[in-house]
């Protein structure tokens, strides 16, 4: 096998770092297996759950469906890097006090995606929010609490 | 009813937010693939594409020559070891050996065949590749009438007529009841076979000790406590050897209580190879080799009187069992049986089912596990049966339900319903949906062409599962209560929650009987080294089941505390309250931290006790819960495309008293998401040679954000007599109350173009081809 490794370097969460990769070798896997992330997910492998969906350079993206080679120089963040000096987010807290979430799996990618939508669309309609978020799949809350966690992350993000 | 000790104002039936959140939303939560371990290898699962053939050879020189993979082991490995487990125990059930790996011949497309073990994922996958397998297709069937058919494919070649299991059940004289019948209607109706998509997949991470001989297995289940047992079993490994760790799980809805051969394969690698192994499922794994759900046709027949009251039922289950039983497959339709009187006083009913081998990966229990189905059948019998009488479905079905005089109510199926109030709900669905005006609108639109239709359904379950004789494999709960010496809390339940928050739940119920604030409570499972046997999550069992059992060691714990407040105080009796003993004679107190010192430091002892605080409870369920409620759907079909627009979606829901409202929402939501899945999208499809056609998340269509209706949801509020929480459950409410909701309203809207019945999913294509054919099928 070719294991020809390429060379990196990107800022992820705010921290610069440089690694050496195999040129197949997903974005998903690397924040998970080289990186030591936990919060990206990884649902199906194919860009149609979400769960691994990551900030890179502040747009929503499948990270199961890059390459890591391809995330060299940009900045990414994770759900790691979204709460500030231990303080949550207004999206995590929103998702926290809405119970937008039950197991969990889908919720940083959930999070992210709303990250963007609310970055694009700061007042959005109940319409723009289901819209914005149906990239990204949840099997337990039917969505509605996460429809009521990003109105209500609106709602303090526009106060 | 239920005496009850749960105190107003106090967390129990509050909506707090969930104690298990901060971790799963800042992604520091580790599930099953985030567990890393030096030296750990990983396993990868050669599977079977075709769904019946004959191996007639495996090479695996070409993957054991790539660098970095150590091991490939094929059927032939692993023959000495015990079957994957089935509890399901019916008379002269069928049960062919079910191998970890397939030996000389695969029966669904899925079927492993070989793993292959590397020191990289990345290798291990290419190495999967690299085994060669030659196969010998073979003629399959995937249908379960067809396969049940005279001169089908044997799936298994010793049972020619593909029949794992007849098996009869009656109650009541139903001959009798159809020959005084004014009226019979009857209907063939499937629940189709779905696949429940947890969104993480199954995972298992092995851990050999060989010095010591222990096993630590993690896997993503719902049973923890069985998988030990069972492992254990497979691999004849002493059980107190083997230690289950379930780490977070990521959803499982039926699929992950189960014991699958990888459990043990992983195990067995684990041993074989001297290293850590971690295997992960991928998500086309995750379809064709995942238990799936559903897999009815269900022939359906009621006889009635002219005025509508409901005399006799009987129905005809042909279970598709897929190729093999899992363990709970041949169970599964067993509940229908049980369940299929719903909320009606049918004094008569004959039950039948035939079990059919296919070409499919097994079914199982998937959310409603046996009771969507039997409900869906029931609740489109009573509209069609209206429909024939020309009666309302409102009116029809609060003419036969059980009456409130009646509890505990024996069906006629061998139920004891614990209690209920069945017109309750439907009263106030049908008023908050104001139904004589919706039905002048509905006439208005039909005069305007346009298609609305109303559908209801009033639903029973079957919940807290259950007593243990009516149980596979036990049915009880445990719980283990201790005060630490600092006076923290600690709970170890037996349930296994995943997603459902019982941490929360459970915390809830402790701070409200200790009188502890719930920050000092840690509630710990999925641990079979840490917790006490326990059973599990699943049947809506966690809180009636899992909490009676907490409640009881509950109590056992807060007589020891007094106990030791009393010797503290110096006095005969103490109350507790607000986290402390007081005497109410001298006014003296005495804190749950002083008195855990107290307990573990034992200078001293009350009188006929030991030291420490700690409370244990195995509880036994006199009886299953039995929720109700009913589900009003308004739905409007465009008539040139077939599309469904669901206007309005109102569920009121009967559980039993409620111990965290916004937990309870979440339920219903979910669980009314999974409902319209079946209604309206999603079906597992396999092509007559075995292949799942619809075999990705971009094939098989579960509800987006976009896609769901907002859920009205409210509640009546019937406490269960069962268990001193008042509970009945409530996981798998909104998914058997939503589909014959959604079907009927379907239904409703194209009745007048002659629709009397649509098999689900209800797609475009299905209604547009109703309408355009004029009513016909």
């Amino acid at each position: 096998m070719l294991r020809m490794e390429h060379t990196i370097s990107l800022n992820i969460n705010g921290k610069p770092r440089t690694d050496e990769v195999e040129p197949r070798l997903l974005l998903i896997h690397y924040l998970r297996e080289v990186v030591g992330l936990t919060g990206p997910h990884i649902g199906c492998e194919t860009s149609v759950c979400g769960a691994c969906t990551v900030l890179l350079d502040g747009k929503a993206v499948k990270s199961c469906t890059m390459f890591a080679v391809q995330a060299n120089g940009r900045n990414l963040t994770t759900i790691e890097g979204l709460a500030t000096d231990g303080k949550l987010d207004p999206l995590q807290e929103a998702f926290w006090n809405e119970h937008g979430l039950q197991c969990g799996f889908c919720t940083p990618g959930m999070i992210l995606t709303a990250r963007q939508l609310l970055a694009d669309h700061p007042s959005p309609t109940e319409e723009e929010i289901r819209h914005g978020l149906e990239g990204n799949l949840c099997r337990c809350t039917g969505y509605q609490h996460i429809v009521n966690a990003v109105k209500a992350a609106a709602g303090k993000a526009g106060a | 009813m239920a005496t009850t000790t749960i105190k107003p104002q106090t967390l129990v039936g509050r909506g707090i937010r969930r104690c298990e959140d901060p971790r799963l939303i800042t992604g520091t939560a580790t599930y099953l693939d985030d567990i890393k371990m030096p030296g750990m290898h990983h396993a990868v699962v050669v599977r079977s594409p075709h769904g019946a053939a004959k191996i007639s050879g495996i090479r695996t020189d070409a993957a054991l020559a790539l660098r970095g993979v150590s091991a490939v082991f094929t059927g032939a490995d692993v023959a000495h070891l015990g079957p994957v487990p089935t509890a399901a125990s019916l008379p002269g059930l069928r049960v062919p050996h079910h191998h970890l790996l397939a030996q000389d011949r695969v029966y669904y497309q899925g079927h492993p065949v070989a793993v292959v073990v590397a020191s990289d994922r990345y290798i291990a996958r290419d190495a999967a590749d690299l085994v060669e397998v030659d196969y010998e297709p073979l003629p399959a069937v995937t249908d379960p009438e067809k396969a049940i058919a005279a001169g089908a494919p044997a799936v298994h070649p010793e049972w020619p007529d593909n029949t794992a299991f007849t098996y009869h059940q009656e109650g009541g004289d139903a001959a009798a009841a159809f020959q005084q019948a004014d009226v019979i209607v009857t209907q063939r109706i499937t629940s189709q076979r779905l696949i429940p998509v947890a969104m993480e997949t199954r995972g298992v991470v092995a851990e050999w000790r060989p010095g010591e001989k222990s096993m630590t297995l993690y896997s993503s289940t719902q049973i923890p406590h069985l998988m030990r047992s069972l492992v254990a079993g497979i691999l004849g490994m002493p059980e107190n050897h083997l230690r289950v760790i379930t780490p977070e799980v990521g959803g499982g809805f039926g699929s992950k209580l189960n014991v699958y051969a990888e459990e043990a394969l992983v195990a067995f690698v684990a041993m074989r190879i001297n290293h850590p192994v971690k295997w992960v499922e991928s998500r086309r794994e995750n379809f064709q080799a995942t238990i799936h759900g559903r897999g009815h046709v269900d022939y359906y027949e009621v006889a009635a009187k002219r005025d509508g009251t409901m005399l006799g039922l009987k129905l005809k289950i042909i279970q598709d069992l897929g190729a093999y039983h899992q363990l709970l497959t041949a169970a599964i339709p067993t509940l229908s049986v049980l369940m299929m009187p719903g909320l009606y006083r049918f004094k008569n009913v004959s039950a039948d089912i035939v079990g059919a081998f296919t070409n499919c990966v097994p079914t199982d229990a998937y959310r409603g596990a046996g009771r969507p189905e039997a409900t869906h059948g029931i609740e489109r019998m009573v509209d069609i049966l209206a429909a024939e009488l020309k009666m309302d479905p409102a009116e029809i079905r609060l003419k036969n339900f059980v009456q409130n005089s009646e509890f505990p109510y024996a069906t006629a199926t061998g139920l004891s319903y614990d209690s209920g109030n069945y017109a309750a709900p439907l009263k106030e669905a049908l008023a908050q949906v104001d139904y004589p005006s919706l039905r002048a609108e509905q006439e208005r639109a039909r005069a305007e062409g346009r298609l609305m239709g109303i559908g209801l359904s009033t639903y029973g379950e079957i919940c807290a599962m259950g007593p243990s004789p009516a149980m596979p494999a036990g049915g009880w709960e445990s719980a283990t209560v201790k005060i630490e010496p600092s006076g923290k809390v600690t709970v170890l339940t037996g349930a296994s929650p995943h997603g459902q928050g019982e941490e929360t739940t459970f915390a809830q119920i402790t701070a409200d009987e200790l009188g502890v604030p719930i920050e000092d409570i840690m509630v710990v499972h999925g641990d079979t080294a840490t917790v006490q046997y326990g059973i599990g999550t699943f049947g809506s069992r966690g809180t009636a089941v899992g909490g009676a059992a907490l409640y009881y060691a509950l109590q056992d714990l807060k007589a020891k505390i007094k106990k030791f407040g009393a010797m503290l105080l110096k006095t005969d009796a103490v109350t507790l309250a607000n986290g402390a003993c007081l005497d109410e004679k001298s006014g003296n107190s005495a804190s749950l931290a002083q008195i855990a010192t107290a307990a573990y430091v034992a200078k001293e002892l009350p009188p006929n006790t030991d030291p420490g605080l700690v409370a244990t409870r195995f509880w036994e369920p006199p009886n299953f819960t039995f929720p109700f409620g009913a589900h009003i759907v308004v739905t409007e079909v465009d008539r040139e495309t077939g599309q469904i627009e669901i206007r309005r979606y109102v569920a009121v829901d009967d559980i039993g008293r409620i111990i965290n409202p916004l937990l309870v929402a979440g339920q219903v939501h979910g669980g009314v998401a999974q409902g319209l899945g079946q209604a309206l999208w999603e079906e597992a499809i396999y092509d007559d040679t075995g292949q799942l056609v619809s075999g990705e998340l971009s094939e098989y269509a579960i509800a987006k954000a976009a896609s769901m209706p907002w859920i009205e949801s409210s509640h009546t509020e019937t406490p269960s007599p069962v268990n001193p929480l008042g509970v009945k459950g409530v996981g798998e409410a909104g998914t058997i109350g939503c589909s014959p909701a959604v079907v009927n309203s379907v239904v409703d809207a194209l009745s007048h173009l002659g629709v009397r019945h649509i098999d689900m999913p209800l797609t475009p294509e299905k209604v547009w081809k109703l309408i355009a054919q004029g009513g016909r099928a």
